[in-house]
């Protein structure tokens, strides 16, 4: 039990730490490289609570690619320098230090909720519908309950993300003329007969070619 | 406590085991992979160093670590020494739950596939910290690309495991060969065995999909400013995926450490044998397409993965789950 605590308290602290450099280094590659940090401690937390699915879906989904893309946005746009203006007193015409206090304080009172709520874990527990046996695995136990009693709240967070990704695309895409795209069928049913144009050639005026 | 930690003597021991032979196998693929490229090309590959030019690996290790280890002046020192580090480590940890027998595996997790494929999904930041912190155009563009490919294919790789866990009904790798004794998965999902090579060749970054190092573009890709030993690590880091991925393969699709037929001569080997036949036949595969296939365009790159490869491995899903509905062999009720 004690190895195990030793554990909990390094992986914590590892995500509190992090936690903190996300926010507070300068480096915008670096503050995405310590979130991945901190992603990967919290989903040792998940494995030692025993929720390995859990666990292993938040590497593979935030850590295996939300965390790509965002490298990929802090990599390929200069926010560095954006980042730095940003909480400077005067960045195109206001500050933005009331609204992340206004935010920074709703996060800190629904922690506070969270943290309250957690005096009646034994209550909420009993009052589950759905009893929690530690036979099966929590794979299967997750796949049962997902696929049936909440069947409808999946299948319309599917729906959202799906939306969400739609209408990204659609904002960010414009018509480029003058794109040449490969066509792998116009180039196989390509024959003779529309490839090739035999021509009389008027001497010393050579043949127009239009494109 | 001191339980704990005599437990965690006896395991140290375990896994040196099983990493020293996965490390020298990786040098001695090495070899094989660049005598097969030889033997493609009418060449006669590496035959000096030893019989075969069989220590060749060897004395490209003993040359790397005595070259100088040069750290660019303007990189990021930190995360450019921490990228090969992370791409070697990556490539090790994975091995932890590969099944070479029936109980014969460090750690029979439930979650086996899933760490995998996490772990394969990790891959990637190796490459991105040692082109981003390099500090250099080429390596940048190489690790882009690099980035852009693997988190493509992973999509396809992981719709493909979703069709072989259909099959099995469980997530455990030991269980995933155990489902395959009467019929290896191969059989009915052939299409899917193909996809998964492919998208394995794009995801380790072998050729033809080789464009994040493409060296008449990007002259080294990531790895430019490396040198010494650190580019021996990416090396052996890289080499280490591409087996794995046989690995992969092998125990999904080619029924793991189980022989072919269940009769005299061929049940008498033991499975770890026959585990290592299906990822050097695997292995063999994959510097063949090596020797043969030119290299692709990224942008035909991208179509394969997202609009070939992706709906295809989809259809196949609904296809697997309703062939699997209908006539009732949905496993784990």
């Amino acid at each position: 039990m004690i190895a195990h605590s030793v554990f909990f308290y390094i992986f914590s602290l590892i995500a509190i730490v992090s936690a903190v450099m996300v926010t507070v280094s300068k480096n915008t590659v670096h503050s995405v490289f310590f979130l991945i940090l901190d992603f990967i401690s919290i989903s040792c937390l998940f494995i030692m609570i025993g929720a390995e699915f859990l666990g292993m879906i938040m590497l593979i989904v935030y850590v295996g690619a939300v965390a790509v893309l965002f490298l990929f946005v802090v990599m390929m746009l200069n926010v560095a320098e954006q980042k730095g203006q940003w909480f400077s007193s005067r960045w195109d015409g206001g500050t933005h230090i009331p609204v992340g206090l206004l935010v920074s304080l709703i996060i800190f009172f629904e922690l506070i909720i969270v943290i309250g709520g957690w005096k009646y874990k034994p209550d909420l527990l009993n009052s589950l519908s759905v009893n929690i046996s530690t036979e099966v695995t929590n794979t299967r136990s997750i796949g049962n309950i997902l696929y049936t009693d909440y069947i409808l709240l999946f299948q319309i967070s599917g729906m959202i993300l799906l939306v969400a990704m739609i209408g990204a695309i659609v904002l960010t895409y414009r018509e480029r003329a003058g794109v040449k795209r490969q066509s792998y069928v116009k180039q196989i049913s390509r024959e003779r007969d529309e490839g090739v144009d035999l021509v009389e050639a008027e001497r010393n005026k050579g043949v127009k070619i239009d494109a | 406590m001191d339980s704990y930690f005599s437990i965690l003597f006896t395991e140290v021991y375990k896994i040196l085991f099983l990493l020293v032979p996965v490390l020298v196998s990786v040098a001695m693929i090495v070899w094989l992979d660049r005598r097969v490229w030889a033997f493609v090309q009418k060449r006669r590959g590496p035959n000096v160093v030893g019989p075969f030019g069989l220590f060749q690996s060897l004395a490209d290790a003993l040359k790397y670590t005595f070259k100088e280890i040069i750290i660019p002046a303007s990189s990021n020192k930190l995360v450019f020494v921490l990228a090969p580090v992370v791409t070697m480590t990556l490539a090790l940890i994975s091995w932890a739950v590969i099944p070479f027998g029936e109980d014969f595996v460090l750690a029979d997790i439930n979650v086996g596939i899933l760490y995998l494929f996490a772990v394969s999904s990790l891959g990637v930041y190796g490459i991105i910290m040692g082109g981003w912190a390099s500090n250099s155009k080429y390596p940048f563009l190489g690790a882009i690309r690099s980035a852009a490919q693997m988190v493509s294919y992973e999509v396809s790789i992981g719709v493909i495991i979703i069709n072989v866990l259909l099959c099995v009904g469980s997530l455990n790798l030991s269980d995933i060969v155990m489902a395959q004794q009467n019929l290896w998965f191969v059989i009915p999902l052939f299409p899917m065995f193909v996809i998964f090579f492919i998208s394995a060749l794009a995801e380790t970054n072998r050729p033809p999909f080789d464009l994040p190092e493409a060296e008449a573009e990007l002259v080294a890709g990531y790895q430019t400013e490396y040198s010494g030993m650190m580019y021996a690590m990416f090396w052996l880091g890289e080499y280490a995926n591409i087996l794995l991925m046989c690995a992969m393969g092998a125990v999904l699709f080619l029924g793991g450490w189980l022989s072919p037929i269940d009769i005299f001569p061929f049940n008498a080997i033991p499975g770890p044998f026959w585990l290592i036949f299906k990822i050097l036949f695997l292995f063999i595969l994959f510097a063949l397409v090596k020797a043969t296939v030119p290299r692709y365009r990224y942008d035909q790159l991208m179509k394969l993965g997202w609009k070939i490869f992706l709906p295809f491995s989809l259809f196949y899903v609904v296809l697997t789950s309703s062939f699997l509905l209908y006539f009732d062999l949905l496993p784990g009720k």
